[in-house]
């Protein structure tokens, strides 16, 4: 199980896959628009959000829609890079196995 | 290895069901449908009084096409401010601005044939062939529903294929081209709102699984 070792930790949970993937195909995505893609908590997902955060892989900013606050969520290119080697490695364990 | 199988599937579906724009909202459907209802009434309250059969005669004609297409023009303003209020708030609700890359998409390929069939219907209109406006229109909308389908909420697919399957029917027996143009307009919008309303809308999670 050498090959595991390439897996990036910082996707480890299929919580941080989803968000990444969901972050990869939209510009921005809100907090709450993630959370009912997920099915997450909402204590869960900003864990989740915070970790992937402090990897830099994604940014977020707070905006104003209407009156009330929203937060969305971006990809970074670090984070894109790495997500798509995850991927890229994910695919080679499958193959091999 | 299976769990990683499992994982690559659930990234696919995630991508896929995030890049569509699943705020259209049931509402939107049901008030629509209320318009085109109400409109449908007032014309078939025209053609009735004034007698069907008399269109054909080019000076009633005259008289009543344009204040059927006024009329159509008032319908599909409401149907369209009430489709686009409720559809705001339903965004809104879910902390996103509605003006984002899947609503771009999902209105370019409504408005494309939409756009062809509402030419269409003022050449036929210039051209006098008034009750083909019926059919045309409801199959014009169902391609339109068709081609949008990609990029939100699937269900809208099935309601399109109705949409057309109506307006063929109008076409071929046009004695219920009335009718068939309230059923489509009116009530499937009607009926389409109401399930999804209820399928969506109504559950604590505004997106569907």
């Amino acid at each position: 199980m050498q090959i595991l070792q390439n897996f990036n930790k910082a996707f480890e949970s299929k919580a941080r896959l989803g968000i990444m993937s969901v972050l990869m195909v939209n510009e921005v995505v809100s907090f709450i628009v993630l959370k009912d893609l997920l099915s997450m908590t909402d204590g869960n997902l900003a864990t989740h959000l915070r970790a992937l955060e402090e990897a830099n892989y994604i940014t977020f900013k707070k905006e104003f829609i209407g009156r009330k606050p929203s937060t969305v969520y971006s990809v970074t290119e670090d984070g894109k890079k790495a997500f798509e080697n995850h991927l890229n490695e994910l695919e080679k364990f499958i193959k091999g196995s | 290895m299976n769990e990683h199988l499992e994982n690559l599937k659930e990234i696919r579906s995630l991508m896929e069901r995030s890049s569509k724009f699943l705020s259209l909202s049931g509402l939107s459907g049901i008030s629509a449908g209320i318009c085109a209802l109400l409109g449908a009434w007032y014309a078939y309250a025209k053609l009735h009084v004034d007698g069907s059969s008399l269109l054909s005669i080019p000076e009633v004609r005259h008289e009543i096409v344009p204040k059927l297409v006024l009329e159509a023009i008032v319908v599909l303003g409401f149907a369209l401010f009430f489709g686009v209020f409720f559809t705001v708030r339903k965004t809104r609700k879910q902390g996103l601005s509605v003006w984002n890359k899947t609503s771009k998409l999902l209105l370019l390929n409504l408005m494309i044939p939409l756009c062809a069939g509402g030419f269409f219907c003022l050449g036929m209109l210039y051209h006098g062939f008034f009750w083909l406006c019926f059919p045309a229109t409801l199959v014009f909308y169902g391609v339109a529903l068709v081609s949008a389908s990609k990029y939100t909420l699937h269900d809208i697919f099935y309601l399109g294929i109705a949409e057309v399957a109506l307006g063929l029917i109008a076409l071929f027996l046009a004695k219920y081209n009335l009718i068939c143009w309230a059923i489509g307009f009116g009530v499937l919008h009607i009926v389409y709102g109401s399930v999804m309303y209820f399928k969506y809308d109504r559950q604590e999670s505004e997106i569907p699984k």
